[in-house]
């Protein structure tokens, strides 16, 4: 089953190669055919369901990046993967498959926040789990479990923890709120608003 | 303005509102529902722009609860992942383990035995079970239906203490292995199980006369939060949500793991696709889920409850770690580096609960995952929610949000 449909796959797309996988059938597509790829997947082959989108981070390889696409087809009852690898290391990009699945936007939105690749053509490519300001991408390689760690680290941080890491910051976090006044005035913001990602903190 | 008075119909709140004195018309207002809230099932926030009562536009914000358990999966063992997966879904603790556990066996291509297997599939229809009466138990409550709450929630505390005895836990149970469960089943559980099956259905039942032709039920929530067949396959929503609109997909019929083939049960399918719907389907099988369980408990096979071939990743016995040099050594090696699970790439979806629970797994060989990705079904069926939520009241997202049964422990991961 999963044989022929690569064979027939392959014929209509020449640029289509086999992927190697533990279970269903995965091929290679690359970026700039994936739209007209998975137009075809949808209306031709039925595969209707976008189950999952993630991506996959190489580390020191190139291509770095791999975006990974889980189909379903509701009538066959099979899976198919993509795999997509980003023509980018430093600023990966992919397109995004809003227009043709819909479960595409919070998948790309989670992928774009953890692993920083953009979608392009993304209607609304925001941060979705982490918070609007925050600066980095926790689920690429070079991202420690621990925090991040400084040559020098700043002088009230190692006072406080005695670790040689920067927090992560914390500026525009939607962690506190002051409890008095009238509720309207009481949203949580962040602690210290003197200084954000754009303005720098002040010296003295 | 206006100084003829004029009656109102309940109907157009949008035309009503302008209507009243003072009121600009066409003005609309922001309201949040969340971060925490009770009918926000978690921590989920709503960013709502209302006209009058009715809702324009709706923005969910997610994120609260994220802990990254996948940058914590990529940094340990697969075995030290499995308490983890409890706290996904933690409504349904047993049937996560079985998903990952499974996942990584296909990596490794491990069979497990028959035995096995069948506790597995008590292990997730009882969860299946538990979930869903809280489940319904909470939706009722959404509506204003006190007395179900209590009715399903005393089940459940029953179904845990059978959990209690199995896994030593109540609530994070941490029960499957890669390759095997942690232990073998206590002696006469099955017959409290089955007990439990007894009891059980007159409580769907007692529900089912509550709920089902209950007028102000049905008011609530029939015709709303319509999913149509089309949406719901788009939006990727999965489980007792994707089959109330008609679409007739379970992974344990077409795609069977743990030899769910081997059981004859009904996948309930929806009409509508509304509120009322979800609900039955829930109800329903719960109902199905009890004739699988009994007819595992009716061929309940004998034999190993782990696979032989998982010596290089399933602990030793505790017995022979203390006695023999040999086991002592496979434990440490376990223990520090992990299963050796071979390079590779797998997928895999068991049909959880609240909807398919997908499992990523890139291998590059060794004991620790290299990209570990989880597909919550919570987070894909909450996708639909800026689509499904205008159009409707402020009281209408209650009920919506009850029938779409999430958990955001599992959508923020």
């Amino acid at each position: 089953m999963a044989e022929s449909d690569l064979a027939l796959l392959q014929e209509r797309f020449d640029y289509l190669t086999e992927r190697e996988s533990a279970d269903h059938l995965a091929v290679n597509c690359p970026a700039d055919k994936l739209i007209e790829f998975c137009t075809a997947l949808r209306d031709e082959f039925g595969y209707d369901m976008l189950m999952d989108v993630t991506a996959v981070d190489w580390d020191a390889q190139s291509p770095r990046f791999t975006g990974i696409y889980h189909f379903l087809s509701t009538t066959k009852h099979v899976y198919l993967r993509v795999a997509s690898d980003c023509p980018d290391d430093i600023n990966p990009t992919l397109p995004s498959l809003c227009d043709l699945y819909a479960a595409a936007n919070w998948h790309e939105r989670e992928t774009f926040d953890l692993m920083g690749i953009r979608y392009e053509g993304h209607p609304n490519l925001r941060r979705i789990l982490m918070w609007d300001e925050y600066p980095y991408h926790p689920l690429r390689k070079e991202f420690p479990l621990a925090g991040i760690d400084v040559p020098l680290p700043a002088a009230d941080v190692a006072e406080q923890t005695k670790a040689s890491v920067i927090p992560a910051p914390m500026m525009g976090g939607p962690f506190v709120s002051s409890g008095d006044g009238p509720m309207s005035q009481t949203e949580p913001r962040a602690r210290d608003e003197s200084w954000t990602e754009k303005k720098e903190k002040p010296t003295d | 303005m206006a100084t003829t008075t004029k009656e109102f119909t309940i109907a157009d709140a949008s035309s009503r509102a302008s209507e009243i004195e003072g009121d600009v018309p066409g003005e609309t207002m922001a309201i949040n529902v969340g971060p925490s809230h009770p009918t926000t099932h978690g921590v989920l926030r709503l960013m709502m722009e209302l006209d009058g009562d009715v809702i324009k536009k709706c923005e969910p914000v997610l994120g609260y609860l994220h802990r990254g358990d996948e940058k914590i999966a990529e940094n340990m063992t697969y075995n030290q992942f499995v308490p983890y997966t409890d706290r996904l879904d933690y409504l349904a603790p047993l049937a996560n383990n079985v998903a990952y556990a499974m996942a990584v066996e296909k990596l490794a291509n491990l069979e497990v035995p028959e035995r096995c297997e069948a506790i597995r599939v008590l292990c997730c229809e009882l969860a299946r079970i538990s979930s869903h009466l809280l489940g319904i138990g909470v939706y009722g409550m959404d509506a204003g239906a006190w007395t179900v709450f209590m009715y399903t929630f005393t089940e459940r505390e029953k179904l845990y203490t059978l959990f209690e005895e199995l896994t030593g836990a109540r609530f994070t149970t941490s029960y499957t292995r890669i390759g095997g469960v942690a232990r073998d089943i206590p002696e006469g559980w099955l017959g409290r199980v089955l007990e439990f099956c007894n009891g059980v259905l007159p409580v769907i039942d007692q529900v089912d006369k509550l709920l089902t032709r209950n007028r102000i039920f049905m008011d609530r929530t029939e015709g709303v939060g319509v999913i149509s067949k089309e949406d719901a396959i788009a939006y990727g929503i999965t489980g007792p949500n994707l089959r109330a609109s008609g679409v007739d997909l379970d992974l344990r019929k077409d795609k069977p793991y743990l030899g769910y083939d081997k059981y004859d049960f009904e996948v309930p399918v929806g009409t509508t696709g509304d509120c009322y719907d979800r609900y039955l389907m829930r109800a329903e099988e719960v109902r199905q889920s009890v004739s699988i369980v009994r007819q595992v408990i009716d061929k309940f096979p004998e034999g190993p409850h782990y696979a032989e071939e998982a010596k290089k990743i399933f602990a030793p016995p505790k017995a022979k770690i203390l006695s023999s040099m040999e086991e002592l050594i496979q434990n440490f090696m376990i223990v520090t580096e992990g299963p050796q699970i071979p390079a590779g790439e797998v997928y895999f979806e068991a049909e959880n609960p609240k909807g398919a629970l997908g499992f990523y797994i890139v291998s590059k060989g060794g004991g620790v995952p290299y990209r570990l990705k989880i597909r919550g079904p919570s987070f894909c069926n909450l996708s639909i929610l800026d689509k499904l939520i205008p159009g409707h009241y402020l009281t209408d997202i209650t009920v919506i949000l009850g029938s779409l049964d999430f958990v955001m422990g599992e959508c923020d991961r």
